[in-house]
Formats: structure tokens, C-alpha cells, sequence
């Protein structure tokens, strides 16, 4: 007794699980590298590529259901589709963060002041960058990594806080800017929320492979103990 | 874990020199549905008839170690098979009512375990356990029609209130929808459900998913090693655990179906 | 491509690619000429068979019809073919089936349970079983010697119906029990599975359903084997079963004899009137037989049950 038809489906999922979390990736760093250079074209093309993002989600999670109800996969095998169907709609939501960025940039239009932080490009690429490994650690079932990856959060949280300093700075420092500010403020914290949700990634992929459920990081828990003074941003998105 | 109805203990069986199942250790939860799952040819029928020794109506069959039941080995010298299969009753893999009428098929069983009642009392018992079956409606027209007229679904209901009739406490059920269609499958799990109010379920069944769906607990069988063809319960869990993040790895190869 | 007889089949592209050539060469005429030939050689096989037959038949009914008189039946043997009948032999052959069936069917189908359900499976048994299947194979007049012996000689029965009786059980004793145990094993294990499991000890199991089960069977096989008695001529002869009664039969210790006899006696007298009361003689003989093959089978069909 096998499981042909599952194994190969399965890996299909996999495959496009990759291929969704890739065209992810690139929206982050696309539209942050779009917000450093303040090129507007390139932010339309990010924002058209999210309705991509979107439509593949929706397939990959039409097949896995297909998957559950055809082949009705127990144990490990469904714990690995309850994970892809969670993770999918995660990467769907980084997606939106990335849309988001691009649409504060468009919205931002020609203003000048203050300068985009360069720290947003360096929170997008740490994102891009644990999205990318926190994926391959999914599909190599390699839970070391998708351990580890979580406490690089607090890189990207570092840097948001650093943002967030030095925006508030900017504010004080000349109170017209205010929204500007804001708009980068929002920008800057989501990034910050899709580093969140690949911690959330890991997460799946640990319960997919051992079972397990467990918390691996609440950052807003944190960072409202350090700074307890501190407002929370809300997103516009 | 719940009260126990059936404790097994190194409970082996043999077949002649052939040692079926090997060395079980396992309590039997009370008023809970367990199911036994396993490949072919490990054993699990064999466990099943053990628990209410119809084993011993195979020629050369032996059994070693204890079923402890309601305080007594049921194994014990002293013990008579005949009062254990009344107190354990079991239901076949192919529905198997007598060629008698439905109602006789029910009065057989009371009568011959010293039924006490009047008339009206049998009449009453018959519509209790076809009414605890959820055949009542579907037959109380025909009672003295042949229990062969019925469905193949309705026989094997017909069977279990057969066996419900003489108010067992433990009732054993070897694949009791294998020759079933799936909606006639799914009445009988839906009794099943039911009736674990008030018995304590052992179902031996080939189908996982019928596993999954009905059981509170599951036990799964393995042969004992490479070559072996002794069968054991490797791994005893809520079903829920059983088939979401087994223990044993050769449990979560045959549940996800990647077994050999 | 298309066959023979016009139809396509789709053989073209069956060729195997190695040689190419076709796989199959289906040649149908020349098999459906073979199955035509052997099915000729049958058919004159079994229509030989029945031309014998009928020719006996028709024989047996021109000599014998005109003698089926009422005098045939109310006569005593006798010197004259015109005053002889019957009656003595028809006498005794309803007094041993009916003897013989109610001494061997608890006999025989108490044994045949017995050896079914109840003894154990062991070397004994089965030393048990093969003889009695050997049993039934034995010739009569084997039985016969051995009723001579033991009843006639041996318990002083002489050669009373008591004696032929307790003879012809022990012939049919094992065509019973053989036929009985086949009527038990096929009321299938489930059932009995059924019953033990609500806690039916075996006797009950037995009592009630195995054997009520079984009954139509077990009776089948009850007539089939008092058929092969009421034919038997062998044992009797060897035990002394006289031919020339001529008084009617008053109790088992009587003298007596059976149909089979009284007409083996008449073919073997010169007279050609005697030749003829044989052959009615054989018609009541036939038309007996046939009226119990007939029981039997409108009993088997009546309690036969399908599981």
C-alpha cells in the first residue's frame, strides 16, 4: 500500500507554496526598493502584481481542499496540508503589506521631507530574507531552522524602533511633517508585521512536522514591555 | 483515562504452535467506542474473539494470559464461556440473522438465557432492543416476516439488537460494515455512536477513516518485527491523537497509508 | 482487419513489435468446428443411454400393463401365473422401509450430529469418519453375510422381517450419517457463530437451528437411501428372505418377502405368463421408487434455505 497520487500531490502543493512564498518575497523587496527610489511606476506594478498573489492563493488552497476531501490524509500528511493552508493565507497578508508600502509611496506622491529611512529597505530585505528561509525550512521539513528563524525577529523589530526614534524626532523637530511621517511610520510597521508573520510560518512548520503547537514569539507583548509609553500604529490597510 | 471495561493482560493467543496475536497489554475503556486497526493477517479479529472467547470454538486455539472482566479473569477455570458470550456479545463482519422471523430472532437469544418474562414481557423486550437498534420503525409491521427479507443494513441491525436484547455489557463488532453501501455504514456508526451510552464498543475495522469517524480511542496492530507474524497493539491512544500526531512511526505510516 | 464472418476486430495494431508480426491468429472456424464435434459425441453418449432406457421402459410396459390388475395386489403368489399376485411381497416391503426408517433415522442422524458437532477433531474420529464413508461403498450382499451371522444366527431372529430389517439399517446406516453430516455442513458457520455468540450452549445451537436447518437435507438424503433399500435384492437373499408367502405378515418375527425377490422369482420360472407379472411386478416396483424420489425432491425444494 502507497500513497502515489498523494505523495505527487503533495509535492505539487509544496512546489507552488514555493512559488507563492517566491512572488512574495520579491513584492517586499520590490516595493521597498520602489519607496527608497520614490518611483511611483514601480509601486503600480507592485500593487498589479498582488492581484497575482491573490489568485494563486485561492488556487493553492482550492487544491489542498480538494486534496482533504479525495484523498483524506491523516496524521502527518494533514497536518502538513492544515499547515499550507495557513501559511498560504499568511503569504497572501505579507503580500498586502507589500501592496500596502507600494500604495503609501503612490499616495506620498512627490513630497520630499523627511527622507525615506534606509533602515526600510534593511527591514525588507531581513523579511525578504527569513520568508525565504522560513519556506525552504517547510519544505525540507527542517525544524532547527524554522526554530531559529523567530528570534531574528527582534532584528527587525530593532529597526523599526529605530524608525520610529527617529521619525518621532523628525516630528518634533519640525510638526509640519507630521504626515509624512505618518505615512512612513506605517510603512515601517508593515514591514515589521510581515517579519511577524513569518514567525508565524515557523510556527507551521513546526506543528507540521512534530506536531506540536506552540507560541514562538509575540514582538507587540515585548516591545509593549519595553516601551510601555509607546502608541500602537495602526496600519490604513 | 476513564474506568476500564476489559483489561487485557499478556494476553497471548496461538494457533496450535502459531502464536496469532502476542503479548497485549491493554484497558479497555468503559462506555467508550475503541477501535482495533492494523494491516491484514496481523491479528485483529483474532484479539476481538479473544475478548469473549469464541476463539476457543477453533479447533487448537489457545490463549495465555488475562481479560479481566468486572473483577474476574474471564479466562478463569470456574468461568463458563457460555455466561461470558452472553455478558460480551459480538457482532459479525457478514450481517448473519437466523432464517427465522425478525421477531423470533430476538426472542431465540432471551429464552435460551432463561428469559423470565411473560407474553407481553417478550413483546416488550423484542420492541425495546429493535427500538435500541433504530430498526423499530423499519420492521415493527413485519415481525414475523424472515430476518432474511431485511436489507443487508437492516440485518446487521437486526444482529446487534439481537445482541442488545440480552443486555450485554461489552459489545464486540468484527468489521460489522465491511459488506455494507456507505449509507447503510454510516446508520451503523451512527448506532454506534448512540449506544456507547450505555455499552462499552470494541469495533475491529479495516477502514481508517470509519476508525477516525466513530471510535473514542484506538488501538493499532502491528506484526511484532521484520518476517515475524505474530501480531501486538503497538500503540493505544485517543483516536484524535491516533490519527492527528501518532506516537509510533509505523502507526503514522499505516494511518497516512504508506504502510509496506 | 475484418474476420471471417465479416466483423472488424481490432487486431491490426496488436503485433508484436519485436518481429512484427501479428499476436493472434484467432482461427474461430476451426475452434467453433471442434466445440460442434464434441458436442456431437455427447449428445450420442447420452442419447444412447436413453434409448436403452426407454427401450426397458417400453418393454416392461407392453408385458406388464394388461397384469396391473386389482389381483395383483390381493393375491398371494402362486403355481398359476393367472391367480398369482403380489401381495405378501408388497407387504413386506412396506413393513421394512418403514421398519427400516424408523430404526435408522435416529440411528443414523444421532451419529451423523454427533460426528459433526460434537466429537472432537482427532485421529480417532477421523479413523471414524473414513470408515463409515468406506461403509457406504461396501457391496450388500457383504451385509447380508453379516446379517446371517449376527441376526439370523447369531441373536436366533431366524429369518424373520426383524432380521432383514436390522440388515437393511445396517446398509443404509452410512448413506444416513454421510448425507446427514453433508446437510450439517452446509448450514454455514455464521449461523452457528450467531448462536453461540448470545451465549447458546452447542446442544441449543444444534437443536435449534443446525438441525431445523438441516432438516430438508437430511431428509432428502432419508428417502434417497430407503429408495436404495426397497431395491436391495442381495442381502436379503443371503438372509434368507423366503419367496413363496402365502399368508399376510402378523408381526417382525414373521417370515416374510419383497417385491425385488417375488420378482426375480417370477422371471426365473419357464412360463411366459410369469415373464409378464414380472414386468407388472417391475412397474410397481418403478412407480414405488418414483413416488419417494418425488418426496424427496418436494421436500428438499420445500426446506431449502438460501443464506
Amino acid at each position: 500500500m502507497t500513497r502515489k497520487i498523494l505523495d505527487q500531490q503533495l509535492r505539487e502543493v509544496k512546489e507552488k507554496l514555493l512559488i507563492l512564498g517566491n512572488m512574495v518575497e520579491r513584492a517586499l523587496l520590490e516595493s521597498a526598493e520602489a519607496f527608497r527610489r520614490r518611483d511611483l511606476e514601480a509601486s503600480r506594478r507592485v500593487v498589479e502584481k498582488d492581484r497575482e498573489i491573490n489568485d494563486r492563493r485561492f488556487a493553492l488552497e482550492a487544491l489542498t481542499i480538494g486534496l482533504i476531501a479525495t484523498q483524506q490524509p491523516v496524521a502527518g500528511d494533514l497536518r502538513l496540508l492544515a499547515a499550507v493552508l495557513e501559511i498560504a493565507g499568511e503569504l497572501e497578508r505579507i503580500g498586502d503589506y507589500a501592496k500596502g508600502i507600494a500604495i503609501i509611496n503612490i499616495r506620498m506622491g512627490d513630497s520630499p521631507q523627511p527622507p525615506v529611512p534606509a533602515e526600510i529597505a534593511m527591514m525588507s530585505q531581513k523579511a525578504a530574507d527569513m520568508l525565504h528561509r522560513a519556506l525552504l525550512a517547510f519544505v525540507n521539513r527542517d525544524t532547527e531552522a524554522a526554530r531559529a528563524i523567530p528570534q531574528e525577529d527582534d532584528e527587525v523589530d530593532a529597526l523599526y524602533l529605530r524608525i520610529y526614534r527617529d521619525l518621532m524626532g523628525a516630528v518634533i523637530r519640525d510638526p509640519s511633517a507630521i504626515e509624512q511621517v505618518n505615512w512612513l511610520l506605517w510603512a515601517a510597521h508593515n514591514l515589521e508585521r510581515a517579519a511577524d508573520r513569518v514567525t508565524n510560518i515557523c510556527e507551521r512548520t513546526v506543528y507540521a512536522i512534530t506536531g506540536e503547537m506552540t507560541e514562538m514569539d509575540a514582538t507587540w507583548d515585548e516591545l509593549e514591555r519595553e516601551d510601555s509609553g509607546l502608541p500602537r500604529p495602526r496600519s490604513p490597510f | 483515562m476513564e474506568p476500564v471495561a476489559l483489561e487485557l493482560r499478556n494476553l497471548s493467543v496461538y494457533y496450535g504452535a502459531f502464536l496469532a496475536v502476542k503479548d497485549v497489554n491493554l484497558a479497555i475503556p468503559r462506555h467508550q467506542i475503541t477501535a482495533i486497526i492494523g494491516p491484514s493477517g496481523v491479528g485483529k479479529s483474532t484479539l476481538l474473539r479473544a475478548l469473549n472467547r469464541m476463539n476457543e470454538l477453533v479447533p487448537g486455539c489457545r490463549t495465555e494470559g488475562e481479560v479481566l472482566f468486572d473483577g474476574m479473569n474471564i479466562y478463569d477455570p470456574r468461568v463458563d464461556p457460555v455466561e461470558v458470550r452472553r455478558r460480551i456479545g459480538m457482532v459479525f463482519q457478514k450481517p448473519n440473522p437466523f432464517p427465522k422471523s425478525i421477531y423470533e430472532n430476538i426472542a431465540w437469544g432471551l429464552r435460551i438465557n432463561g428469559f423470565r418474562g411473560n407474553r407481553a414481557q417478550m413483546d416488550e423486550a423484542v420492541e425495546g432492543a429493535l427500538r435500541a437498534a433504530a430498526l423499530w420503525d423499519e420492521v415493527k409491521d413485519k415481525l414475523h416476516q424472515s430476518g432474511l427479507s431485511l436489507s443487508g443494513g437492516q440485518q446487521q441491525r437486526l444482529c446487534i439488537a439481537r445482541v442488545i436484547a440480552l443486555q450485554p455489557e461489552v459489545i464486540l463488532l468484527d468489521e460489522p460494515a465491511s459488506a455494507l453501501d456507505p449509507i447503510a455504514t454510516l446508520k451503523i456508526e451512527e448506532l454506534m455512536r448512540e449506544l456507547k451510552r450505555d455499552y462499552t464498543i470494541v469495533i475491529v475495522t479495516h477502514n481508517m477513516q470509519q476508525a477516525a469517524r466513530v471510535s473514542d480511542y484506538t488501538a493499532m496492530m502491528m506484526l511484532t518485527g521484520e518476517g515475524e507474524r505474530s501480531g501486538t497493539v503497538i500503540e493505544f491512544d485517543r483516536t484524535k491523537t491516533i490519527f492527528t500526531n501518532p506516537r509510533d512511526k509505523r502507526t503514522e505510516d499505516y494511518v497516512t497509508g504508506r504502510f509496506g | 482487419m475484418t474476420t471471417d464472418d465479416g466483423r472488424r476486430t481490432t487486431d491490426d495494431r496488436r503485433r508484436t513489435p519485436q518481429y512484427g508480426i501479428r499476436m493472434f491468429e484467432p482461427n474461430l472456424e476451426r475452434r467453433k468446428a471442434l466445440g460442434v464435434v464434441w458436442e456431437g459425441v455427447a449428445l450420442l453418449a447420452i442419447l444412447l443411454g436413453i434409448a436403452m432406457l426407454l427401450t426397458l421402459l417400453v418393454k416392461v410396459f407392453v408385458d406388464g400393463l394388461p397384469h396391473l390388475r386389482p389381483q395383483l395386489f390381493t393375491e398371494f403368489p402362486s403355481r398359476f401365473p393367472d391367480q398369482a399376485g403380489l401381495r405378501s411381497a408388497l407387504q413386506g416391503s412396506i413393513w421394512l422401509m418403514v421398519l427400516t426408517a424408523l430404526l435408522s433415522f435416529p440411528l443414523g442422524v444421532g451419529a451423523g450430529i454427533y460426528l459433526e458437532e460434537f466429537a472432537p477433531k482427532n485421529a480417532l474420529t477421523r479413523f471414524i469418519e473414513i470408515n463409515v464413508a468406506n461403509l457406504a461403498g461396501v457391496p450388500s450382499i457383504i451385509y447380508g453375510l453379516l446379517g446371517l451371522g449376527l441376526f439370523v444366527r447369531g441373536l436366533g431372529l431366524g429369518r424373520s422381517l426383524l432380521a432383514g430389517v436390522l440388515t437393511m439399517t445396517l446398509v443404509i446406516l452410512p448413506v444416513i450419517i454421510v448425507s446427514t453430516r453433508e446437510a450439517l455442513r452446509a448450514v454455514p458457520a455464521s449461523i452457528r457463530e450467531a448462536a453461540l455468540a448470545l451465549g447458546a450452549s452447542r446442544w441449543e445451537m444444534v437443536r435449534d437451528h443446525v438441525l431445523v436447518y438441516s432438516m430438508g437435507g437430511i431428509l432428502t438424503g432419508m428417502i434417497l437411501a430407503l429408495s436404495r433399500a426397497i431395491g436391495e435384492t442381495a442381502p436379503l437373499i443371503t438372509i434368507g428372505a423366503l419367496t413363496y408367502i402365502a399368508f399376510d405378515l402378523r408381526g417382525p418375527l414373521d417370515i416374510f418377502t419383497v417385491l425385488p425377490i417375488q420378482i426375480f422369482n417370477w422371471v426365473s420360472m419357464p412360463q411366459a405368463a410369469f415373464q409378464r407379472l414380472a414386468a407388472a411386478g417391475i412397474i410397481v416396483l418403478l412407480a414405488l421408487l418414483l413416488t419417494m424420489n418425488a418426496l424427496a425432491i418436494w421436500l428438499r425444494n420445500r426446506l431449502q434455505r438460501r443464506w
